[in-house]
């Protein structure tokens, strides 16, 4: 009887050990985003609305969740098109700094940008995106285009590959209509539903939002 | 498949059906003693194994029942113990306050006493009356004068004498009646005195009167539950049933309380812990909010349980009084610890919440506002000293969780009996129904087979025989019924044999 009681300590103390590393290894429950910005041609007079959502991303991120602004221009496959990221610290006064700071910067380059790129690079900056948000090691990853999605390459630049978007979700935002979808709305139709191809074959979540007073629906809140 | 059987005998579907009907009431008739033993006693069986299920959970809620009789005569006794020793306890502060001052006060009241008669019989001391000079005065006036002025002389200085002596008299006498009525003045304040004396001793006597009916009260309650009478356990089951309401009741506010003061330390504790980690699908930053919040309750009860306010832990309750006056003193330094620690918190919650509000702002571009800052400091004051008080608050809910368990105990015990009970009766019920479905069914299968069972009638009828098959029917029929009578005779029997040799004794 006298062993009893040290082994039913013995037997709690492992249980509580194996409730806890068992419960470490549960889904991380933090988000990943990555905002695509198109600054092509006529696209840089939309700059507004983007600077809205990101205010709205940075007040509905919260600690632990990551953040990142690019633009989207000739040749988006860099990280020099970074224009602010950020990971937000565990303190949530720190976390706050930080989004401070992030929005400072894009407001910097919505102040500075004069002219818009030559060319779109949507492809590059896509997988640039998800090579960020898959790094993140995030549990919800979301890579935001805000963009008309009318590709228009360098020459050279080889982009009609596959892309692996596993398990990421992919929002075309305020997609505009061009000038020539008026003349033939099929025009519009087949590009989104080509790049909706593209992402659902790349194992991708496809969702167009052009809406932008729904914006609740973008991100899951917590 | 089925088709071709239906039809086997005719193309006619009437017709095949008929037949199979006929072949089918002819089998059913050669069956029919087999068929009715079957439904009989499968009937009887199910009922029989129902009954003593029946039987089994009756004697199941009996002892249920007792158990909780016991458990409830128990606790009542053990409350009633302390009630009664409560009293005493009083009692005892009483003589010791008040009665341990008797002597003094009798010493008082004697002396008192004392003064008064010594008092009294100084006023008695009656100073003799004047003597009848007045006479003897009027007698020398009356005295024939002579003329000789010896005489008168002589006469004239008796008088005189005899008035001075006569004033002289008086005046004595009336300072000793002015001495006598001021003795009898000071006494006054005296009875007053001995009056006040004589109250406050009334009033500690009936002090002690109004304990001693109430110590009658509980004794008469204390009685009736060791006589184990039902009115004193039906007294305590509602007694029970009321603490167990009240005390949930005040469980739930108290839950409410801690999940205010969750909300106000669970934000402010992630800059402490971080707001990122998880421990299953709560924020490691809630668990810890929690984790404060239990402490504080568990140092309440430890706390409560040292001051013996709750008696929830008799391990602290066995410790000597210096050990438990050192528990008493750590529990509640950490509760003031950590209520100061929620103080802090509370305090960060409302900086955080301002730096998140001027963030918010900020990013939808309106700006920060200087609206009301001068009253800022009011939430602030508030949220720290609700951050300090709730704590102890909670600190209290000892006192109703002690009650809540305590009742718990019997309520449940009430709730399993109940369901015991409604167990048995449907127990019964089902085993009763089928019984009759069993009887139901030997009648609707005679109701079959009822044109074989009609023509055996009418050839028995001229034969004027009677088949051994319906005897036998018969006979098992009431078989069941004869054993339960002959069971019950046998009982009663016994019963009457038992009080016959009871009353021989």
């Amino acid at each position: 009887m006298r062993i009893l009681k040290p082994l039913s300590m013995i037997i709690v103390i492992i249980g509580l050990q194996l409730l806890i590393t068992g419960c470490g290894k549960s889904k991380p429950n933090n988000r990943a985003v990555y905002f695509l910005i198109d600054t092509s041609g006529t696209y840089t007079e939309e700059l507004n609305k983007a600077q809205a959502i990101m205010n709205y991303l940075l007040a509905t991120l919260d600690s632990g969740d990551s953040i990142a602004m690019a633009r989207i221009d000739s040749g988006s496959f860099s990280e020099k098109d970074i224009i602010a990221k950020a990971n937000f610290d565990a303190r949530p006064s720190t976390a706050n700094d930080q989004k401070r700071l992030f929005k400072h910067k894009v407001d910097d380059f919505v102040a500075n940008i004069s002219r818009g790129s030559a060319n779109t690079d949507i492809t590059g900056a896509v997988l640039q995106a998800a090579e960020f948000v898959n790094e993140a090691g995030a549990g919800e990853k979301y890579v935001l285009i805000f963009s008309d999605l009318e590709e228009d390459l360098q020459k050279g630049h080889i982009r009609d590959f596959p892309i692996d978007l596993k398990g990421i979700n992919v929002v075309a935002l305020n997609v505009t209509k061009l000038r020539t979808d008026n003349i033939d709305p099929r025009d519009y139709q087949e590009r989104l539903s080509n790049w909706q191809q593209r992402v659902v074959q790349g194992g991708g979540e496809w969702r167009v939002l052009n809406d932008l007073e729904r914006l609740e629906n973008l991100i899951v809140m917590r | 498949m089925s088709n071709e059987l239906l039809y086997l005998w005719s193309d006619n579907l009437t017709a095949s059906v008929s037949i199979w009907f006929m072949l089918i009431v002819f089998v059913l008739y050669l069956g029919r003693q087999q068929a009715h033993q079957l439904f009989r006693s499968t009937g009887r069986a199910v009922f029989s194994s129902l009954r003593v299920w029946g039987m089994t959970l009756h004697k199941l809620e009996q002892k249920l029942m007792k158990r909780n009789r016991e458990i409830l005569l128990n606790e009542g006794a053990r409350a009633a113990e302390k009630s009664i020793e409560r009293e005493f306890s009083r009692v005892n502060d009483l003589v010791q306050r008040d009665l341990s001052q008797y002597p003094s006060l009798h010493r008082e009241i004697t002396e008192t006493i004392e003064t008064i008669e010594k008092d009294y019989q100084n006023s008695s001391d009656v100073t003799p009356l004047p003597p009848a000079w007045g006479e003897v005065v009027e007698t020398i006036s009356n005295l024939p004068n002579n003329g000789d002025s010896t005489v008168n002389k002589i006469l004239m200085n008796i008088k005189k004498a005899v008035e001075d002596s006569h004033q002289q008299t008086l005046k004595a006498y009336k300072k000793a009646a002015t001495e006598r009525h001021g003795l009898l003045a000071s006494m006054q304040p005296d009875w007053r005195k001995l009056s006040n004396k004589l109250g406050s001793v009334n009033e500690k006597i009936t002090g002690l009167d109004e304990r001693t009916k109430a110590i009658d009260s509980q004794m008469a309650n204390y009685k009736a539950i060791r006589e184990e009478t039902d009115q004193a356990v039906s007294s305590l089951g509602s007694s029970a049933l009321t603490q167990f309401f009240i005390s949930g009741l005040v469980l739930i506010v108290a839950a409410l309380g801690g999940l205010i003061n969750f909300q106000l330390i669970a934000m402010p504790m992630s800059e402490m812990v971080g707001g990122t980690s998880y421990i299953g699908d709560m924020k490691t930053s809630d668990i810890a909010a929690l984790v404060i919040i239990l402490v504080e309750i568990a140092m309440g009860l430890f706390l409560l349980e040292s001051l013996r306010v709750t008696h929830l832990f008799p391990m602290i309750g066995s410790m000597d009084d210096k050990m438990r006056r050192r528990m008493m003193i750590i529990s509640f330094t950490i509760l003031f610890i950590l209520a100061g620690i929620e103080a802090s918190l509370a305090y960060m919650r409302d900086l955080l919440a301002l730096d998140r509000e001027a963030l918010q702002q900020s990013l939808t571009g309106i700006g920060a506002t200087n609206a009301n800052a001068e009253f800022r400091w009011i939430p602030s004051i508030g949220q720290m000293t609700m951050g300090f008080i709730l704590p102890f608050a909670l600190a209290f809910i000892a006192i109703p969780l002690e009650s809540f368990i305590h009742s718990l105990r019997t309520v449940l015990g009430s709730l399993a009996i109940g369901m015991v009970r409604a167990l048995r009766v449907i127990v019964r019920m089902t085993g009763g129904i089928i019984n009759h479905l069993s009887k139901m069914l030997v009648s609707l299968y005679d109701l079959i087979i009822m044109l074989p069972l009609s023509a055996e009638l009418i050839v028995k009828k001229y034969s004027g025989k009677s088949s051994p098959d319906d005897n036998q029917n018969d006979e098992s029929t009431n078989s069941y019924s004869k054993n339960r009578r002959g069971n019950k005779e046998v009982k009663a029997l016994k019963s009457s044999t038992g009080k016959a040799a009871s009353d021989n004794a």
